[in-house]
């Protein structure tokens, strides 16, 4: 990936912005324009909260180019609490088992080095990480 | 000037400001001092600090400003848009060239109406965007100013630094006072040029002056900033519920406090030292997130943070009742302490980027 493409992305990269349909309420994740779920215009931005589950995973050991220092580390599918689901590395959880069904939460962190690990552009994303650390209230 | 009135160093904002939400972020690796010693030292000698925390190999300033600001942002209620400055300060920016606090802004939604800059003052860049922040708001130029002190400071191997070298720091949304969890009364900084530690550009790790770390550097300053501060407010320590002082190692603070007069109680809950090590630019202000996690409406806090090359500013912070509304909305500090792997000196010379790959 290039530098236009890692910018053109990064609402949805550091904060998980999508859209929700106006017409039928889906939330759509990546943002597509389109809602997948009626086929009409859905352009309105929507922050997902972040919360999810892991759907399915696999542990990578053989890391691809710019992804080396992480590994051996965790692919899942999580499916967020509004309904789409994202592909995304999980993040802090060591030698935890990691099952399905497992309740996670977003972070945004760094992903890899754009080219030169030393002199390439930093790429932040979404990551997600075992739901343990939860505030002791809700906002109203 | 020796007759001269300490009330006029006092910086007082005309409009009454104060922290509309705060928010901390330790990451979860630690690395207990005993495994330093064990590589180094053949496990003699005593050791600074029990533990410290080290961030995972995907975490930076940019990504641990993040979280705290989202923390603090929960706490505050109110919207990102609103926002007219997003200031972190750190010794450990992830770009030589580059701002944190674009990516922190944009992470957060505050962009694109905003200031945004990056602070650097050793140890004490958070409070100086703190200070900042109070201007901005106590002028009315901005209705609320984002201040994080954040840093991943990396320590010689070997070196009596690495025992304590670690991540971490907090987020302070400051406001207007009376939509303020806890109002800043006023504020008053001591500022000399004193060389206790530096590190010129291109270099990894940091240099110590000789023996200006302790005397010249740490003590004169904290106390001088909290003396006058004191003076200039007409307070004593028995005043306060709470204190925070920069805390770079377990037995400075203990000792500054009791210089000041201030108990080992009244610094206990902002102690943190000794389990997460020196977190740098969030040193003191994470103690005072975690002071607001326990303090109750009245309570009377003072923090005094100190950088290096070197200064002090010191706060009068006063606890409102809507604390207790607010700060069950975001995790607490001591939660972010709870949550721990221990690591050995191997994981962590990786994690930390210490292994030369090529």
């Amino acid at each position: 990936m290039e530098i236009p493409r890692h910018w053109r992305l990064k609402k949805q990269r550091y904060a998980l912005v999508g859209e929700v349909c106006p017409h039928c309420e889906a939330k759509i994740f990546p943002p597509r324009d389109v809602c997948p779920e009626c086929g009409d215009e859905a352009k309105t931005l929507f922050e997902f909260s972040g919360r999810g589950e892991v759907y399915s995973y696999t542990t990578l050991h053989n890391a691809p180019a710019g992804y080396q220092a992480y590994a051996p580390y965790t692919v899942a599918l999580v499916k967020l609490e509004e309904g789409p689901m994202v592909t995304a590395q999980l993040t802090d959880i060591d030698n935890q088992p990691v099952e399905v069904g497992m309740p996670v939460e977003m972070v945004t962190r760094k992903l890899r080095a754009e080219g030169d690990d030393d002199r390439g552009m930093l790429v932040y994303g979404y990551k997600f990480r075992p739901m343990e650390l939860q505030p002791l209230a809700a906002a109203d | 000037m020796t007759d001269k009135s300490t009330d006029n160093l006092l910086l007082k904002p005309s409009r009454p400001v104060g922290i509309v939400g705060y928010g901390a972020y330790v990451p979860r690796y630690r690395l207990p001092a005993s495994e330093i010693s064990r590589i180094w030292t053949g496990g003699t000698g005593g050791v600074p600090i029990q533990e410290k925390s080290v961030p995972g190999p995907d975490e930076d300033t940019a990504t641990m400003s993040i979280e705290a600001a989202r923390n603090a942002l929960a706490r505050a209620g109110i919207d990102p848009e609103e926002i007219r400055a997003v200031w972190v300060g750190s010794e450990s920016h992830p770009y030589a060239v580059k701002p944190t606090s674009t990516v922190v802004a944009e992470a957060l939604g505050i962009v694109p109406f905003t200031q945004a800059g990056d602070w650097e003052f050793a140890c004490k860049a958070g409070t100086e965007a703190m200070v900042a922040a109070m201007g901005f708001v106590g002028s009315e130029m901005a209705e609320y100013a984002l201040a994080i002190g954040m840093d991943t400071a990396q320590g010689r191997p070997g070196d009596a630094l690495e025992y304590t070298a670690s991540a971490g720091g907090a987020a302070f949304l400051i406001g207007p006072a009376e939509e303020s969890v806890a109002v800043i009364e006023s504020t008053l900084s001591y500022v000399t040029d004193t060389p206790d530690f530096f590190r010129r550009e291109y270099q990894k790790y940091p240099e110590h002056g000789q023996r200006f770390t302790g005397e010249p550097a740490y003590f004169k300053h904290i106390t001088s900033a909290a003396q006058a501060y004191l003076d200039a407010t007409d307070t004593v320590a028995e005043d306060y519920q709470y204190a925070v002082f920069h805390q770079p190692n377990t037995k400075f603070p203990g000792r500054v406090a009791a210089q000041l007069g201030f108990s080992q109680e009244q610094i206990a809950p902002g102690l943190l030292v000794p389990v997460i090590g020196n977190t740098y630019s969030g040193a003191a202000i994470i103690g005072l997130t975690a002071i607001l996690d326990v303090a109750q409406p009245g309570d009377q806090v003072l923090m005094v943070s100190f950088g290096s090359g070197a200064g002090s500013d010191a706060f009068g912070i006063r606890v409102t009742e809507r604390l207790l509304e607010r700060r069950d909305l975001a995790p607490q500090t001591q939660a972010y302490i709870a949550r721990r792997t221990e690591i050995d000196y191997a994981t962590y010379t990786r994690m930390r980027g210490k292994l030369v790959l090529k």
